[in-house]
């Protein structure tokens, strides 16, 4: 890659032993089992708790690497907090502590010597209510997460504001006016955009809480077109509340409800012949 | 009997709305009458010697109070030396940092210091400066206009902030972004409109203060050379010169106020400007 933040240049360098070509292994272009992809993210024994409120109770999963997990489940079953305690971003919330083990490529991320700014530029997210920077123009949105961490050789910014947005497919559509607001695109652009700010950090896993939950179905379908393409470079892991939406662009999905994870699997088996009632009751929209 | 009931419904509500309109016009009345006697009585004074020269001595006509139009600005630029940084990171502190628990005292003190009657202010910079320094000086009136300005600048400022959707704050974090360079390039950019015109009003309200500089800046009739030395101000000049018995120094107290409202009108006018399209989507 053109440039690196310091920092994670020494990070990847840590994992490189457990995380074997990640940047050269061939792209996968059918489903991996479980056990034979590389794993990004493990999780084992995850409890989350703000203040007295037991919001997750004992995950543990394995995510896979440059592939596609969904996370389903009704509200407030916790899908959200999982998402967030991957880059720990629930502990924005002043009462949230948690229990158990996260290790992204073997490493963990809640070690003692470990801080959060470090985790979040590895692990990239998108929200749910697109956020891009209103003071800042399109090009300083995709830059900004470099520009604030210290790199400012502009030619460098330059390459990677156009790589960026090439990645988020937006590039076209805003590449004669990269100096305008960021807030004169339309809702989904907008939405690429905070994809494209996310990737330009160069994180290895990105989290997304319901990225089209609030787009016009057009802007559904670019952004789920997005997330397929950008699945053969990155883990990617999803929050929806759309179960087509988790049926047709994951390989993976895990089920909450009331904080347990109820069922982890294949994509294709958990829609199709899921082991527990529960799951069936789920998918087969009898509740939530 | 129901059309009678209908026009009788029709009658009360016009008269709650005329009552309700003529309350409400009643605001500007008074505005009216003050820009329209102040320019009335002032306007004969202010020509381009009222800018430029200095008072003249009891009995001589003209002269001008370029002393204390300069005293003001002097006065406020001391004042926002003080106030600004300081108001503007309490305000900081208190929308991204504080604990709820901290927070509600100080938002407690804040409101009650908002309260302090500024002679009062003015008792406490007698003390704290002029008694050490033994003189009146601009450093003690600014300083004065400086403590009157945390408490509004510090609460407007927290406002804005929380204004600012946590969205922006997430995002910035999620990027890998400190805390500090997140508030200072994301949250107070994105509010920084909102935040100078907290500035600004602060500003404006102090620039009218009379009764804290009476004992503070002290007022003078020449040119202030010397930070340390008493200074001069519309609003003391003008009081000294109301409450004296010449006619050539009552119209010249006119003259002063007409400016004074015209600069506190100025301020007011460009927050307009400044807040006009905070709210619009940039661009179009």
């Amino acid at each position: 890659m053109a440039i690196e933040i310091p920092a994670m240049t020494t990070d990847q360098e840590k994992q490189a032993p457990l995380q074997p070509g990640l940047k050269t292994q061939p792209k996968q272009t059918d489903t991996p089992a479980p056990s034979s992809a590389a794993t990004a993210v493990t999780v084992r024994d995850l409890s989350v708790f703000f203040g007295t409120n037991h919001v997750l109770q004992g995950v543990s999963l394995n995510i896979q690497a440059r592939a596609v997990t969904a996370i389903i489940g009704p509200s407030g079953c916790g899908k959200s907090t999982f998402l967030r305690s991957l880059n720990r971003m629930h502990e924005l919330v002043p009462e949230a502590r948690m229990t158990g083990q996260i290790r992204l490529f073997g490493e963990d991320i809640y070690a003692r010597d470990v801080e959060p700014v470090i985790v979040r530029r590895r692990v990239g997210m998108v929200f749910q209510k697109s956020n891009p920077f209103p003071t800042m123009s399109i090009a300083d949105n995709v830059t900004v997460g470099l520009r604030l961490n210290g790199v400012h050789n502009r030619a460098a910014l330059g390459e990677l504001t156009e790589k960026s947005l090439r990645m988020a497919a937006l590039w076209d559509e805003v590449k004669d006016r990269l100096h305008a607001p960021a807030l004169s695109l339309s809702g989904g652009q907008q939405q690429r955009l905070c994809i494209a700010r996310a990737l330009a950090v160069q994180p290895e896993v990105l989290l997304m809480d319901e990225p089209a939950s609030a787009l016009d179905p057009i802007a559904t379908a670019k952004i789920e077109d997005l997330i397929l393409e950008l699945k053969k470079e990155f883990t990617i892991v999803i929050v929806t509340h759309n179960m087509q939406q988790a049926a047709r662009i994951s390989e993976y999905t895990a089920f909450f409800y009331l904080g347990e994870l109820i069922e982890f699997d294949s994509t294709r088996k958990i829609f199709t012949n899921p082991s527990k009632k529960q799951t069936e009751d789920y998918v087969t929209g009898r509740f939530g | 009997m129901a059309p009678t009931n209908h026009q009788w419904r029709k009658l009360k509500n016009l008269l709650v709305q005329s009552v309700t309109c003529a309350c409400a016009l009643l605001v500007i009345a008074p505005l009216a009458l003050v820009f329209f006697h102040l320019a009335r009585s002032g306007v004969g004074s202010v020509n381009l010697d009222f800018f430029t020269h200095l008072p003249k001595p009891v009995g001589e006509v003209g002269g001008g109070m370029a002393n204390a139009i300069v005293g003001t600005f002097v006065l406020l630029g001391v004042a926002a030396l003080i106030g600004v940084p300081v108001g503007v990171l309490g305000g900081v502190f208190l929308s991204e940092y504080g604990s709820s628990k901290l927070n509600w005292w100080i938002r407690f003190a804040a409101d009650i210091l908002n309260g302090v009657p500024s002679i009062i202010w003015g008792i406490v910079v007698y003390a704290l400066v002029v008694m050490p320094m033994k003189t009146f000086s601009a450093w003690a009136g600014g300083t004065v206009l400086g403590l009157i300005m945390i408490p509004l600048i510090m609460r407007t400022t927290e406002e804005v902030l929380l204004l600012v959707p946590n969205g922006y704050r997430e995002a910035a974090l999620a990027l890998g972004i400190t805390q500090w360079r997140m508030i200072v390039q994301i949250v107070v950019r994105t509010a920084l409109k909102g935040i100078i015109t907290g500035i600004l009003l602060a500003l404006a309200r102090v620039s009218g203060e009379t009764a804290p500089l009476l004992f503070t800046a002290f007022g003078n009739r020449f040119w202030n050379h010397n930070l340390s030395d008493p200074i001069a101000t519309l609003p003391l000049q003008i009081f000294s010169y109301a409450i004296s018995p010449y006619d050539e120094w009552h119209r010249q107290a006119w003259a002063g106020a007409l400016v004074l409202l015209l600069l506190i009108t100025a301020i007011n006018v460009s927050v307009r400007l400044l807040t006009r399209d905070r709210f619009s989507r940039h661009g179009h």
